[in-house]
Protein backbone atom coordinates (compact mmCIF):
# COMPACT_ATOMS: atom_id res chain seq x y z
CA UNK A 1 0.00 0.00 0.00
CA UNK A 2 1.49 3.54 -0.95
CA UNK A 3 0.03 6.66 0.61
CA UNK A 4 -1.11 9.70 -1.92
CA UNK A 5 2.12 11.77 -2.59
CA UNK A 6 2.71 14.79 0.40
CA UNK A 7 5.49 16.82 0.53
CA UNK A 8 8.22 16.35 3.43
CA UNK A 9 10.12 18.94 5.33
CA UNK A 10 11.96 18.22 8.97
CA UNK A 11 11.44 20.29 11.56
CA UNK A 12 14.64 21.16 13.72
CA UNK A 13 13.57 22.93 16.37
CA UNK A 14 9.88 23.88 18.01
CA UNK A 15 9.86 27.28 16.32
CA UNK A 16 10.19 26.21 13.12
CA UNK A 17 7.48 23.44 13.28
CA UNK A 18 4.82 25.94 14.31
CA UNK A 19 6.18 28.46 11.46
CA UNK A 20 5.64 25.86 9.17
CA UNK A 21 2.17 24.40 10.53
CA UNK A 22 0.68 28.12 10.11
CA UNK A 23 1.42 28.18 6.72
CA UNK A 24 -1.70 24.93 6.05
CA UNK A 25 -2.41 23.89 9.18
CA UNK A 26 -5.78 21.62 7.86
CA UNK A 27 -3.36 20.61 5.14
CA UNK A 28 -0.61 19.88 7.71
CA UNK A 29 0.32 16.27 9.57
CA UNK A 30 2.46 16.20 12.29
CA UNK A 31 5.27 13.07 12.01
CA UNK A 32 6.56 11.83 15.00
CA UNK A 33 7.20 7.87 15.24
CA UNK A 34 4.56 7.26 12.22
CA UNK A 35 2.90 4.43 13.77
CA UNK A 36 -0.39 5.81 13.25
CA UNK A 37 -0.50 8.35 10.61
CA UNK A 38 1.42 5.83 8.57
CA UNK A 39 -0.91 3.08 8.52
CA UNK A 40 -4.09 5.55 8.17
CA UNK A 41 -2.01 7.47 5.03
CA UNK A 42 -1.28 3.86 3.18
CA UNK A 43 -5.22 3.18 3.48
CA UNK A 44 -5.78 6.65 2.41
CA UNK A 45 -7.84 7.36 5.02
CA UNK A 46 -5.91 10.69 5.34
CA UNK A 47 -4.08 12.44 2.41
CA UNK A 48 -2.07 15.68 3.85
CA UNK A 49 0.01 18.00 1.41
CA UNK A 50 2.94 18.15 4.15
CA UNK A 51 4.48 16.32 6.42
CA UNK A 52 6.10 18.31 9.07
CA UNK A 53 8.71 15.28 10.48
CA UNK A 54 9.21 16.80 14.20
CA UNK A 55 10.90 13.42 15.32
CA UNK A 56 14.29 15.25 15.38
CA UNK A 57 13.36 18.10 17.84
CA UNK A 58 15.64 18.40 20.88
CA UNK A 59 13.15 20.11 22.81
CA UNK A 60 10.07 17.43 22.81
CA UNK A 61 12.57 14.52 24.26
CA UNK A 62 13.47 13.42 27.34
CA UNK A 63 11.96 12.20 31.18
CA UNK A 64 12.76 15.08 33.44
CA UNK A 65 12.11 14.36 37.13
CA UNK A 66 12.35 17.14 39.57
CA UNK A 67 11.09 18.26 42.94
CA UNK A 68 7.99 19.55 41.83
CA UNK A 69 7.06 16.19 39.10
CA UNK A 70 7.90 14.82 36.27
CA UNK A 71 8.49 16.09 32.48
CA UNK A 72 7.90 13.68 29.62
CA UNK A 73 8.49 15.02 26.17
CA UNK A 74 6.07 14.31 23.62
CA UNK A 75 8.35 12.27 21.61
CA UNK A 76 9.85 9.66 24.55
CA UNK A 77 8.81 6.39 22.49
CA UNK A 78 7.01 3.20 24.83
CA UNK A 79 10.06 1.73 24.78
CA UNK A 80 11.80 4.63 26.38
CA UNK A 81 9.11 4.59 29.11
CA UNK A 82 9.57 0.86 29.61
CA UNK A 83 13.48 1.24 30.20
CA UNK A 84 13.57 4.49 32.59
CA UNK A 85 14.66 3.13 35.49
CA UNK A 86 14.08 6.58 36.84
CA UNK A 87 10.65 6.69 35.75
CA UNK A 88 10.27 3.18 37.04
CA UNK A 89 11.70 4.33 40.37
CA UNK A 90 8.76 6.95 40.58
CA UNK A 91 6.20 5.47 38.76
CA UNK A 92 6.10 1.76 37.87
CA UNK A 93 2.94 2.17 36.00
CA UNK A 94 4.77 3.33 32.97
CA UNK A 95 6.38 0.31 32.57
CA UNK A 96 2.98 -1.99 33.43
CA UNK A 97 1.44 0.15 30.65
CA UNK A 98 4.39 0.10 27.94
CA UNK A 99 4.71 -3.44 28.03
CA UNK A 100 1.04 -3.85 27.26
CA UNK A 101 1.63 -1.83 24.28
CA UNK A 102 2.06 -3.58 20.41
CA UNK A 103 4.74 -5.20 20.19
CA UNK A 104 9.07 -4.31 20.86
CA UNK A 105 9.31 -2.89 17.38
CA UNK A 106 6.03 -0.61 17.39
CA UNK A 107 7.18 0.24 21.07
CA UNK A 108 10.64 1.44 19.15
CA UNK A 109 8.62 3.84 17.28
CA UNK A 110 5.19 4.96 18.46
CA UNK A 111 5.42 8.00 21.11
CA UNK A 112 3.62 9.17 24.12
CA UNK A 113 2.80 12.24 22.44
CA UNK A 114 1.58 11.00 18.95
CA UNK A 115 -0.83 8.30 21.56
CA UNK A 116 -2.28 10.96 23.29
CA UNK A 117 -2.39 13.69 19.98
CA UNK A 118 -4.45 10.63 18.22
CA UNK A 119 -6.80 10.15 20.92
CA UNK A 120 -7.81 6.60 19.78
CA UNK A 121 -11.11 5.79 21.95
CA UNK A 122 -8.91 2.23 22.71
CA UNK A 123 -4.91 3.74 23.20
CA UNK A 124 -3.21 2.68 26.83
CA UNK A 125 -1.54 6.06 27.78
CA UNK A 126 -5.27 8.26 27.79
CA UNK A 127 -5.94 6.34 30.90
CA UNK A 128 -2.62 6.34 32.27
CA UNK A 129 -2.40 10.42 32.02
CA UNK A 130 -5.74 10.77 33.76
CA UNK A 131 -5.05 8.87 36.42
CA UNK A 132 -1.78 10.55 37.14
CA UNK A 133 -3.66 14.00 36.86
CA UNK A 134 -1.20 14.98 34.42
CA UNK A 135 -1.27 18.39 32.74
CA UNK A 136 -0.57 18.06 28.87
CA UNK A 137 1.74 21.20 27.71
CA UNK A 138 0.68 22.20 24.16
CA UNK A 139 2.47 24.88 22.13
CA UNK A 140 1.02 27.30 19.21
CA UNK A 141 0.94 30.34 17.16
CA UNK A 142 0.02 31.87 20.48
CA UNK A 143 2.31 30.66 23.00
CA UNK A 144 2.05 28.01 25.60
CA UNK A 145 -0.98 26.36 27.26
CA UNK A 146 -1.34 23.81 29.49
CA UNK A 147 -4.52 21.24 29.86
CA UNK A 148 -5.48 18.78 32.56
CA UNK A 149 -5.03 15.36 30.89
CA UNK A 150 -9.19 14.46 31.82
CA UNK A 151 -10.35 17.88 29.81
CA UNK A 152 -7.65 16.93 27.21
CA UNK A 153 -9.87 14.20 25.04
CA UNK A 154 -12.79 15.46 23.86
CA UNK A 155 -14.35 12.66 21.53
CA UNK A 156 -13.07 9.55 19.40
CA UNK A 157 -9.92 10.84 17.97
CA UNK A 158 -10.66 14.35 19.11
CA UNK A 159 -8.92 16.49 21.77
CA UNK A 160 -8.73 19.96 22.30
CA UNK A 161 -5.63 20.43 20.55
CA UNK A 162 -6.60 23.53 17.55
CA UNK A 163 -5.05 22.50 14.28
CA UNK A 164 -2.08 24.99 14.74
CA UNK A 165 -1.14 23.46 17.56
CA UNK A 166 1.55 20.98 18.68
CA UNK A 167 1.33 19.10 22.35
CA UNK A 168 5.25 19.60 23.55
CA UNK A 169 4.87 17.45 26.58
CA UNK A 170 3.31 15.57 29.55
CA UNK A 171 3.55 17.41 33.32
CA UNK A 172 2.76 15.02 36.25
CA UNK A 173 2.65 16.69 39.40
CA UNK A 174 5.02 14.44 41.99
CA UNK A 175 2.85 11.67 43.42
CA UNK A 176 2.20 11.42 47.07
CA UNK A 177 4.49 9.46 49.41
CA UNK A 178 1.96 6.07 50.06
CA UNK A 179 0.30 6.66 46.35
CA UNK A 180 0.25 3.50 44.62
CA UNK A 181 -1.12 3.11 40.90
CA UNK A 182 -1.94 0.08 38.68
CA UNK A 183 -3.10 -0.65 35.18
CA UNK A 184 -5.48 -3.17 33.82
CA UNK A 185 -5.83 -4.42 30.18
CA UNK A 186 -8.44 -7.07 28.68
CA UNK A 187 -6.39 -6.58 25.34
CA UNK A 188 -7.47 -7.27 21.97
CA UNK A 189 -5.94 -10.22 20.65
CA UNK A 190 -5.55 -8.74 17.33
CA UNK A 191 -4.60 -5.20 17.18
CA UNK A 192 -3.29 -5.17 21.43
CA UNK A 193 -5.43 -2.10 21.60
CA UNK A 194 -7.48 -1.89 24.91
CA UNK A 195 -11.01 -3.61 24.87
CA UNK A 196 -11.28 -2.23 28.15
CA UNK A 197 -8.52 -0.69 30.27
CA UNK A 198 -8.36 1.10 33.89
CA UNK A 199 -5.29 2.81 35.43
CA UNK A 200 -6.20 3.24 38.99
CA UNK A 201 -4.35 5.47 41.74
CA UNK A 202 -4.82 4.51 45.55
CA UNK A 203 -3.25 6.01 48.64
CA UNK A 204 -5.01 4.46 51.74
CA UNK A 205 -4.51 6.53 54.88
CA UNK A 206 -5.81 4.88 58.19
CA UNK A 207 -6.87 2.01 56.60
CA UNK A 208 -9.59 4.66 54.56
CA UNK A 209 -8.58 6.05 51.17
CA UNK A 210 -7.89 9.27 51.12
CA UNK A 211 -6.32 9.44 47.58
CA UNK A 212 -8.05 8.53 44.77
CA UNK A 213 -7.92 9.22 40.47
CA UNK A 214 -9.44 6.56 37.86
CA UNK A 215 -8.89 6.82 34.35
CA UNK A 216 -10.72 4.38 31.75
CA UNK A 217 -9.58 4.00 28.13
CA UNK A 218 -11.24 1.63 25.71
CA UNK A 219 -15.01 1.90 27.13
CA UNK A 220 -16.35 4.96 25.82
CA UNK A 221 -15.58 7.42 22.67
CA UNK A 222 -12.64 8.76 24.43
CA UNK A 223 -10.35 8.16 27.58
CA UNK A 224 -11.93 9.76 30.95
CA UNK A 225 -12.02 10.03 34.88
CA UNK A 226 -14.12 7.91 36.83
CA UNK A 227 -14.75 10.68 39.18
CA UNK A 228 -18.10 8.80 40.69
CA UNK A 229 -16.41 5.86 41.60
CA UNK A 230 -13.58 7.55 43.20
CA UNK A 231 -15.99 10.04 44.98
CA UNK A 232 -18.05 7.36 46.15
CA UNK A 233 -15.14 5.63 47.94
CA UNK A 234 -13.33 8.73 49.30
CA UNK A 235 -12.98 8.14 53.23
CA UNK A 236 -14.31 4.39 53.19
CA UNK A 237 -12.02 1.46 53.75
CA UNK A 238 -11.47 -0.77 50.25
CA UNK A 239 -13.74 -3.91 51.64
CA UNK A 240 -15.06 -6.24 49.71
CA UNK A 241 -18.61 -4.39 49.31
CA UNK A 242 -17.12 -1.09 49.26
CA UNK A 243 -15.17 -1.88 45.98
CA UNK A 244 -18.15 -3.73 44.66
CA UNK A 245 -20.09 -0.97 44.66
CA UNK A 246 -17.96 1.16 43.08
CA UNK A 247 -16.79 -0.49 40.44
CA UNK A 248 -20.67 -1.54 39.35
CA UNK A 249 -21.32 2.98 39.79
CA UNK A 250 -18.52 3.29 37.59
CA UNK A 251 -19.25 0.61 35.26
CA UNK A 252 -23.15 1.55 34.95
CA UNK A 253 -22.03 5.28 34.52
CA UNK A 254 -20.30 4.10 31.32
CA UNK A 255 -22.21 4.92 27.71
CA UNK A 256 -19.59 1.78 26.01
CA UNK A 257 -18.85 1.46 22.65
CA UNK A 258 -20.22 -1.36 20.64
CA UNK A 259 -18.77 -3.11 18.08
CA UNK A 260 -17.94 -5.99 16.52
CA UNK A 261 -15.49 -7.43 18.90
CA UNK A 262 -17.17 -6.38 22.11
CA UNK A 263 -20.47 -4.78 22.76
CA UNK A 264 -21.17 -2.05 25.09
CA UNK A 265 -22.84 -4.76 27.78
CA UNK A 266 -19.65 -7.05 27.65
CA UNK A 267 -17.46 -3.75 28.19
CA UNK A 268 -19.50 -2.47 30.62
CA UNK A 269 -18.93 -5.72 32.66
CA UNK A 270 -15.58 -4.91 31.71
CA UNK A 271 -15.51 -2.18 33.32
CA UNK A 272 -16.75 -3.39 36.30
CA UNK A 273 -14.43 -7.05 36.89
CA UNK A 274 -11.41 -4.75 36.09
CA UNK A 275 -12.31 -1.98 38.71
CA UNK A 276 -12.52 -4.43 40.62
CA UNK A 277 -9.39 -6.38 40.25
CA UNK A 278 -7.42 -3.17 39.96
CA UNK A 279 -8.53 -1.92 43.83
CA UNK A 280 -8.56 -5.60 45.19
CA UNK A 281 -5.03 -5.37 44.06
CA UNK A 282 -4.52 -1.58 45.72
CA UNK A 283 -5.95 -2.96 49.07
CA UNK A 284 -3.12 -5.23 50.01
CA UNK B 1 4.43 25.15 -1.21
CA UNK B 2 6.98 22.77 -2.90
CA UNK B 3 5.40 19.95 -5.47
CA UNK B 4 4.16 17.24 -3.79
CA UNK B 5 6.07 14.69 -5.68
CA UNK B 6 9.41 16.89 -5.18
CA UNK B 7 12.62 14.03 -4.85
CA UNK B 8 14.23 13.90 -1.44
CA UNK B 9 18.01 12.68 -0.99
CA UNK B 10 18.29 10.14 1.38
CA UNK B 11 22.03 9.07 3.03
CA UNK B 12 22.01 5.87 4.86
CA UNK B 13 24.69 3.56 5.82
CA UNK B 14 23.39 -0.08 5.25
CA UNK B 15 25.48 -2.63 6.68
CA UNK B 16 28.56 -0.31 7.13
CA UNK B 17 27.99 0.75 3.08
CA UNK B 18 27.49 4.68 2.73
CA UNK B 19 24.31 4.85 0.11
CA UNK B 20 22.33 8.11 -1.42
CA UNK B 21 19.20 7.78 -3.21
CA UNK B 22 16.82 10.35 -4.25
CA UNK B 23 13.19 9.10 -3.34
CA UNK B 24 10.00 10.54 -3.40
CA UNK B 25 8.54 12.22 0.42
CA UNK B 26 5.85 9.08 0.60
CA UNK B 27 8.74 6.05 -0.38
CA UNK B 28 8.83 3.56 2.29
CA UNK B 29 11.60 2.49 3.97
CA UNK B 30 11.13 -1.13 2.99
CA UNK B 31 10.60 -0.25 -0.86
CA UNK B 32 14.23 1.62 -0.50
CA UNK B 33 15.51 -1.33 1.17
CA UNK B 34 14.57 -3.92 -1.30
CA UNK B 35 14.15 -1.88 -4.75
CA UNK B 36 16.17 1.46 -4.66
CA UNK B 37 19.18 -1.02 -3.16
CA UNK B 38 18.98 -4.42 -4.08
CA UNK B 39 18.66 -6.03 -0.78
CA UNK B 40 15.67 -8.51 -1.12
CA UNK B 41 15.90 -10.16 2.23
CA UNK B 42 14.00 -7.98 3.80
CA UNK B 43 10.32 -9.03 3.12
CA UNK B 44 7.02 -7.60 3.11
CA UNK B 45 4.31 -9.65 4.89
CA UNK B 46 1.49 -8.10 5.83
CA UNK B 47 2.46 -4.14 5.26
CA UNK B 48 0.53 -3.28 7.89
CA UNK B 49 2.83 -3.26 11.15
CA UNK B 50 1.53 -6.30 12.51
CA UNK B 51 3.75 -9.17 10.72
CA UNK B 52 7.08 -8.13 11.44
CA UNK B 53 8.29 -9.78 8.43
CA UNK B 54 9.78 -6.36 7.31
CA UNK B 55 11.98 -6.09 10.50
CA UNK B 56 15.29 -4.33 10.36
CA UNK B 57 17.58 -2.45 12.81
CA UNK B 58 17.74 1.19 12.67
CA UNK B 59 20.50 2.83 14.55
CA UNK B 60 20.18 -0.72 16.52
CA UNK B 61 17.14 -1.03 17.10
CA UNK B 62 14.92 -3.63 15.36
CA UNK B 63 11.59 -1.56 13.62
CA UNK B 64 9.06 -2.15 10.73
CA UNK B 65 10.62 -0.69 8.33
CA UNK B 66 7.31 -1.01 5.97
CA UNK B 67 5.52 1.92 8.55
CA UNK B 68 9.02 3.95 8.73
CA UNK B 69 9.49 6.39 5.57
CA UNK B 70 12.71 6.25 3.64
CA UNK B 71 13.16 10.38 4.41
CA UNK B 72 12.77 9.01 8.41
CA UNK B 73 16.01 7.26 7.90
CA UNK B 74 18.23 9.76 6.56
CA UNK B 75 21.38 10.20 8.24
CA UNK B 76 20.75 6.63 10.13
CA UNK B 77 22.41 3.44 10.64
CA UNK B 78 20.88 0.23 9.18
CA UNK B 79 21.22 -3.46 9.69
CA UNK B 80 19.61 -5.51 6.82
CA UNK B 81 19.68 -9.51 7.28
CA UNK B 82 22.04 -9.72 4.64
CA UNK B 83 24.25 -7.07 6.81
CA UNK B 84 24.72 -9.94 9.99
CA UNK B 85 27.96 -11.63 8.03
CA UNK B 86 30.78 -10.08 6.31
CA UNK B 87 30.22 -12.28 3.00
CA UNK B 88 26.79 -13.46 3.32
CA UNK B 89 28.03 -17.55 2.56
CA UNK B 90 28.35 -17.93 6.52
CA UNK B 91 25.38 -17.76 8.75
CA UNK B 92 25.30 -15.64 11.70
CA UNK B 93 25.12 -17.12 14.83
CA UNK B 94 20.89 -16.67 15.47
CA UNK B 95 20.45 -17.99 11.41
CA UNK B 96 22.81 -21.23 12.90
CA UNK B 97 20.60 -21.69 15.84
CA UNK B 98 17.76 -21.55 13.98
CA UNK B 99 18.57 -23.70 11.57
CA UNK B 100 19.90 -26.18 14.71
CA UNK B 101 16.81 -25.84 15.94
CA UNK B 102 14.64 -26.39 12.57
CA UNK B 103 12.89 -22.94 13.97
CA UNK B 104 11.83 -21.97 10.19
CA UNK B 105 9.65 -23.86 7.62
CA UNK B 106 8.50 -21.90 4.59
CA UNK B 107 11.24 -19.43 5.74
CA UNK B 108 9.76 -16.17 4.63
CA UNK B 109 9.16 -14.65 8.46
CA UNK B 110 12.78 -15.53 8.86
CA UNK B 111 14.82 -12.52 8.24
CA UNK B 112 12.56 -10.84 10.20
CA UNK B 113 12.40 -13.07 12.71
CA UNK B 114 16.11 -13.25 13.58
CA UNK B 115 16.38 -9.32 13.48
CA UNK B 116 13.73 -9.36 16.31
CA UNK B 117 16.00 -12.24 18.00
CA UNK B 118 18.85 -9.92 18.27
CA UNK B 119 16.86 -7.30 19.78
CA UNK B 120 15.02 -9.02 22.31
CA UNK B 121 18.59 -10.98 23.79
CA UNK B 122 20.23 -7.39 23.64
CA UNK B 123 17.34 -6.84 25.84
CA UNK B 124 17.10 -9.67 28.12
CA UNK B 125 20.54 -11.66 27.76
CA UNK B 126 18.65 -14.66 29.96
CA UNK B 127 14.88 -14.72 28.78
CA UNK B 128 12.26 -16.88 30.18
CA UNK B 129 10.09 -18.39 27.35
CA UNK B 130 7.68 -15.98 28.38
CA UNK B 131 9.74 -13.51 27.67
CA UNK B 132 10.93 -14.98 24.64
CA UNK B 133 7.02 -15.39 23.34
CA UNK B 134 6.01 -11.70 24.32
CA UNK B 135 9.59 -10.25 22.91
CA UNK B 136 8.91 -11.99 19.52
CA UNK B 137 5.10 -10.74 19.50
CA UNK B 138 5.57 -8.56 16.79
CA UNK B 139 6.54 -11.02 14.52
CA UNK B 140 4.05 -13.66 13.23
CA UNK B 141 5.24 -17.58 11.25
CA UNK B 142 2.43 -19.35 10.35
CA UNK B 143 4.32 -22.41 9.84
CA UNK B 144 6.31 -23.23 13.17
CA UNK B 145 4.05 -22.98 15.80
CA UNK B 146 6.98 -20.90 17.29
CA UNK B 147 7.90 -23.82 19.44
CA UNK B 148 11.37 -24.59 17.71
CA UNK B 149 11.72 -20.46 17.30
CA UNK B 150 11.58 -20.25 21.18
CA UNK B 151 14.30 -23.30 21.51
CA UNK B 152 16.43 -21.78 19.13
CA UNK B 153 16.70 -18.51 21.32
CA UNK B 154 16.91 -20.44 24.39
CA UNK B 155 19.97 -22.09 23.07
CA UNK B 156 21.57 -18.79 22.30
CA UNK B 157 20.71 -17.50 25.69
CA UNK B 158 22.47 -20.59 27.34
CA UNK B 159 25.57 -19.88 25.21
CA UNK B 160 25.64 -16.53 26.37
CA UNK B 161 25.24 -15.02 22.79
CA UNK B 162 25.54 -11.41 22.56
CA UNK B 163 24.39 -9.67 19.34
Amino acid sequence: MIPAAFDYVRASSLAQAIDLLRDDPDGTKLLAGGHTLLPALKLRLASPELLIDIGGIAELKGIEISETGIRIGALTTHAELFASEPLHGELPIFRQAASLIADPQVRNRGTIGGSLANADPAADWPAVVVALQAEIEIVGPNGHRSVAARDFFTDIFSTVLEPDEILVSVHIPRPRTGMHFIYRKIRHPASGFAVVAIAVGVRLQGGAVDQISIGVTGAANHAFTGQHASDFLLGKTLSRDNIDKAATLLSETTECLSDRYASAEYRANLIRVETRRALLALSS
Amino acid sequence: MPEPDNRHVVTVEINGARKTVAVEARRLLVHLIREDLGLTGTHVGCDTSQCGACTVEIDGQAIKSCTVLAVMADGASITTIEGLTDTGAELSPVQAAFHEHHALQCGFCTPGMVMSVRQLLRDQPNPSEHDIRHGLAGNICRCTGYHNIVRAVESLASKGYQS
